[in-house]
Parts: C-alpha cells; sequence; structure tokens
C-alpha cells in the first residue's frame, strides 16, 4: 500500500475510533457507576431491588441497541455512513451529559427513574446506529487482505471506552472525598462527556464518505429500502440469522463475562473492595488490549471463522475454573485472623428519616496473616414501635486483598479479556464480508446489536439474579456453589454459538466490492 | 457437510421449541407470576426471559433450522 493510502486510512481509523470509543465510554460509565446510581435514582428500602432496577435500566440500554441498529442503520444506507455516525455521536454525548444533571429520587421522586430510564433509551439507540456505522467505514476504506487488521482498531473502541471510563471514576474518586463524590461527584464522569463529544464531531466534520458507498451513490446502486432488502429478502435474512446464531450472540456474552461479569462478580459476590476491583480490571485492559489488533490481523492471514471459534470454545472450558479460583483466591474463609488485631464498635443515633426510631450501627474490621484486610459496617432500624417489622439490616463489606492476590485476580480477568479479543477482534471484519455495500450498515448492525447488546448486555443482570437466587436469603446459601450459577448463561449460549459456527460459517468469503 | 447442516436443522428446530417451552413454564411465566405477587427482582427477571429473550431465541432457532432443513445454507 502506497503511504499516501496508509496515511489516509490511519486518519479515517482516528477519527472513526475516537468516536466509537467516546460512544462507548458514555455508555459504560453508567454501568461503571451501577451500583451508586441505584442509591440515587430508585427506591433504598430495598438493596437488592435497587440494585437489580438499575441493571434493568442498564439492559434497557442494551435492548434497545437493535432498534437503534434499524433506524440508523437504514439512514446510513440510504444517505450514508458519514452523516448518520455524526447524528449517533450527538445524541449520545447529549444523553450521557443529561444523566449526569437528574436530580435524585429523595428530590423529584419517580420522574428521577423515569427520565433516566428514557435517557438510557436514547444512549442505547444512539450506540446502536454507531458501530455499524464505523465499522463499515473503516471496513470500506481497507485494501483487501488487511481488512481485520484495520477494523480491529474499532474493536479495540469498546473495551478502551470502558477502560477509560474506570480511569475517569478512579480519579475523580481520588480527587474527592467518599461522601463529595457519593453526593455529586459521580456526576462529573458523566458531563465530561460532552467535552469530548464535542471534540469527535469537529474530527468526524472533516471525513469523507465511504468510497464504497459514493461509488455505489454514483451508480445508483444503493438500496431504496434496506430494512426490506436486509430481512424481507430469505437469502440476505438467512445471513442475518447465520451472523447472529454462529458468531455475534457467543462474542457478546464472552465478552460481557469478561468485562462486566467478572467486574460485578469481584464486587458484588466476592465483596472485594471497588477501588480494587476497577484496579485490577484497568490493568487487566490495560495488558489485554494489543491483542485486539493482533487477532485481527492473524485472522487476516488464517481467516476470521477458526480464531472467533477457539475463543468461545477456550472461554465455555475455562469460565468454571476461573470463577472458581477469583471466589477461592477472594474468601476470607481461607484466610487465618490476627485475632488481637479485630474490633467491633457498636454506635445508636436517631434515624434520620424518623427520629422516633433509632438506627444501631456496628462497625467490623478484622485483619489476616496475609494482609488482607475487611470492613463492615452493618446499620440496623430499631423501630419504636415494637408492634412492626423492621427493615432488613443494611451491610456494606468489602475486603482489601493483599498484592499477591491482587496480580493473580489481575491474571484471571486478563485470561478472559484475551477470550474477548480472540471473538470479538475479527468480528467487524466478519460482518462486513457477509453483506453487500447497498445494505451493510443495516444488515450487519442488527446481528451484531442483537447479539452484543441483548444477548450480551443482559448478561449481568441474568447471571446476577442467577446468584441471586442459588444463594437464597437465608444465614447459610442454599446452594454451596452458588456463585458459579451465573456463569451457566455464557456458557450455554456460547457452547451453542460454537457448534452453529463450526458447522455452518464459511472461511472463504472476504469480498466486499459488491 | 451439506447433509449434516440439512440434519442439524431438525436439532436446531427442536432446540428452538424446547427452549420456548422451558423458558415461559419453567422460567419467565412461575417469574413473572411471583413478580406481579410483589417480589421486584423476579418481574424484572421474569420481563427479560419472557419478552426478550424467549422471542429472540425462539424466533430465531426456529427459522434457522427451517432454512438449514430446507437447504439454503448448502454449498
Amino acid at each position: 500500500m502506497s503511504e499516501n493510502k496508509t496515511s489516509n486510512i490511519r486518519s479515517v481509523i482516528a477519527a472513526s475510533s475516537v468516536g466509537t470509543m467516546i460512544e462507548w465510554y458514555d455508555f459504560y460509565i453508567f454501568g461503571s457507576l451501577a451500583t451508586l446510581i441505584s442509591t440515587k435514582f430508585f427506591p433504598q428500602d430495598n438493596p437488592t431491588a435497587a440494585f437489580l432496577s438499575t441493571l434493568a435500566t442498564f439492559a434497557a440500554g442494551f435492548v434497545v441497541r437493535p432498534f437503534g441498529a434499524l433506524f440508523f442503520g437504514r439512514l446510513g444506507d440510504l444517505i450514508g455512513r458519514k452523516y448518520t455516525f455524526m447524528m449517533t455521536l450527538l445524541l449520545m454525548g447529549g444523553a450521557t451529559f443529561l444523566i449526569g444533571c437528574v436530580p435524585s429520587y429523595e428530590s423529584i421522586g419517580f420522574m428521577a427513574p423515569l427520565i433516566v430510564l428514557v435517557l438510557r433509551l436514547l444512549q442505547g439507540l444512539a450506540l446502536g446506529g454507531e458501530y455499524g456505522g464505523a465499522a463499515t467505514y473503516v471496513a470500506e476504506h481497507s485494501p483487501d487482505g488487511q481488512r481485520g487488521y484495520w477494523t480491529s482498531w474499532i474493536q479495540t473502541t469498546a473495551t478502551l471506552g470502558l477502560f477509560i471510563s474506570l480511569i475517569v471514576i478512579m480519579v475523580t474518586k481520588k480527587s474527592m472525598s467518599p461522601e463529595d463524590f457519593n453526593n455529586y461527584g459521580w456526576r462529573i464522569p458523566f458531563w465530561i462527556s460532552i467535552l469530548m463529544v464535542g471534540i469527535s464531531y469537529v474530527i468526524r466534520r472533516k471525513m469523507s464518505e465511504s468510497p464504497l458507498f459514493k461509488k455505489a451513490k454514483e451508480e445508483g446502486k444503493t438500496s431504496t429500502n434496506p430494512l426490506k432488502e436486509s430481512f424481507g429478502n430469505r437469502y440476505n435474512f438467512k445471513f442475518v440469522l447465520l451472523a447472529l446464531l454462529g458468531a455475534t450472540m457467543g462474542q457478546g456474552v464472552v465478552w460481557y463475562t469478561g468485562h462486566y461479569y467478572a467486574m460485578n462478580f469481584m464486587k458484588t459476590d466476592c465483596k472485594i473492595d471497588g477501588f480494587q476491583v476497577e484496579e485490577i480490571m484497568t490493568y487487566a485492559f490495560l495488558f489485554g488490549t494489543p491483542l485486539f489488533v493482533f487477532f485481527g490481523w492473524l485472522s487476516d492471514k488464517i481467516g476470521r471463522k477458526p480464531i472467533m471459534l477457539a475463543g468461545m470454545l477456550i472461554a465455555v472450558l475455562s469460565y468454571f475454573p476461573i470463577y472458581k479460583s477469583i471466589y477461592g483466591t477472594t474468601s476470607n474463609k481461607n484466610r487465618t485472623e490476627i485475632v488481637e488485631k479485630s474490633t467491633s464498635a457498636v454506635t445508636m443515633a436517631p434515624d434520620k428519616k424518623n427520629p422516633m426510631d433509632s438506627v444501631r450501627t456496628t462497625k467490623t474490621h478484622k485483619e489476616f496473616t496475609d494482609g488482607a484486610v475487611f470492613n463492615e459496617t452493618k446499620d440496623e432500624v430499631i423501630l419504636s414501635d415494637k408492634s412492626k417489622t423492621a427493615p432488613k439490616p443494611k451491610v456494606t463489606a468489602a475486603t482489601k486483598i493483599p498484592d499477591n492476590n491482587f496480580w493473580w485476580l489481575v491474571l484471571l480477568v486478563f485470561f478472559q479479556v484475551v477470550f474477548v479479543t480472540m471473538v470479538y477482534g475479527p468480528i467487524a471484519a466478519f460482518l462486513v464480508e457477509m453483506f453487500p455495500t447497498k445494505i451493510r450498515y443495516t444488515s450487519m448492525s442488527l446481528p451484531y446489536h442483537i447479539g452484543n447488546g441483548v444477548f450480551g448486555g443482559l448478561m449481568p443482570a441474568v447471571a446476577a439474579y442467577l446468584t441471586t437466587t442459588a444463594k437464597g436469603t437465608g444465614p447459610t446459601p442454599t446452594n454451596p456453589d452458588w456463585y458459579l450459577q451465573g456463569i451457566w448463561y455464557p456458557i450455554i449460549i456460547a457452547s451453542v454459538c460454537f457448534v452453529i459456527g463450526l458447522i455452518f460459517l464459511n472461511n472463504r468469503d472476504r469480498e466486499i466490492h459488491d | 457437510m451439506n447433509s449434516i447442516k440439512k440434519i442439524s436443522g431438525i436439532v436446531w428446530l427442536a432446540l428452538g421449541l424446547y427452549a420456548g417451552y422451558f423458558s415461559i413454564t419453567s422460567i419467565g411465566l412461575p417469574k413473572f407470576t411471583s413478580g406481579m405477587a410483589g417480589n421486584q427482582s423476579d418481574l424484572v427477571f421474569g420481563i427479560i426471559v419472557l419478552f426478550i429473550l424467549t422471542p429472540i431465541i425462539v424466533g430465531s432457532l426456529i427459522t434457522f433450522g427451517y432454512y438449514a432443513l430446507s437447504g439454503d445454507y448448502n454449498e
């Protein structure tokens, strides 16, 4: 490739990737702050319900993504790739900024979760239109034989978006007291988005339209009804189904297991200190992200299919040992307590909501021989009216793990990020190559967003539910392996996807000039 | 390979039907019912299973199975 062409494709990648990364950042801040957001916008009486409601709102953003894919995909195939993903960028930036401005449930009641839900839906719609546009745009600029490599840069953006969201949250947390972060600091990552979107908008405005789309338009070969041609035509629809069942469905669950479920699992089930969990994820992403490009490049040499399917298979076989090890490493039952350093203090104070009642706070501090430190705060409401039933005590517990455990967890999460890079690195090129130019944006966006958004995006919510149910509400878990029940969901979905992919995908179709 | 693709069509059709039956009767409806009775987390889960995952899984597997059985994926 000539130097001029290489420099052109580099600027295309840079402009597309920065915008897509910002959209992922916007989309994932919500998930990264899910636990805190649940306390701001949802009823406080039941923390589990609040958390699940947040996950549901988080999930709503995913469920609506296929609709964004249809709406913006159609536009992209009608009016062009460039203008469509400019629109999605502005929609996403505006919605994210406004989430940071919504007053809490305590201030405006049920309007708060309602507004958040609507904004979250807008975010999902925008993302549904963005990814397909960016992947198509880059692929249509890429030379034959290098499409996997160049589109893999777009594939890094989801992980980088999550990575940057964690960094911004960590820096914001570090720069203020926990109380300030809890009161208003959590809004800052949402507000920052508007600046990033502004910069990206300026960069993208200078980009030209995709050469393949431009050529198709000049020759009058664009589609007049992309939705009908994509999904009403049996020949194309069978590929849409194959893309979903043989590739994106498995990719989606592997992605969300390695990124979100790993994080939720360590915070919620293993009760590791939240800041440490964010650090673990950050290191794993940092070491793992270059592999997207490596596997994208490799897919140009040996094909997309073997890499994606190998990633799925290894993930299916490894999840149980990995999650067993994460739980075992972090369980305080496997540690020796230094009894003389352990403390427990009880204080009583009037209840802020009802001063006639009081709150008994028990703070427990434990230290262990390996350096781990456990802190627990238990707030119990003591009712003045003894005939009423007191609400369930609110317990916040976290263990700060020692260095050797920390790095072992980084390694275990890194393994999962490697699986993600194998299934996700080549998939943009794979999808783009499946469909013709005139309906490419629409056709590839839908299976991607159902697979990644619906099957993958619902993964944390479904897994959290399965785990909570298996644990039960009593002091002893109903199922001794309760913490492993959540991963059945990605294992089953990825296994079915692997078998379908193995039988039905072919490793040869690399043509996109049609 | 073409005959494997065709025969596997029956598997995908059957899997689609079984997945629909199982997710509606064993998960979706019971959770939705207990959710309507006041258990918020069951309600969320019931809605996700009944109205989002089940239609997508059943619809796509059955159509895919039918296409495979009809030889649409043959080379």
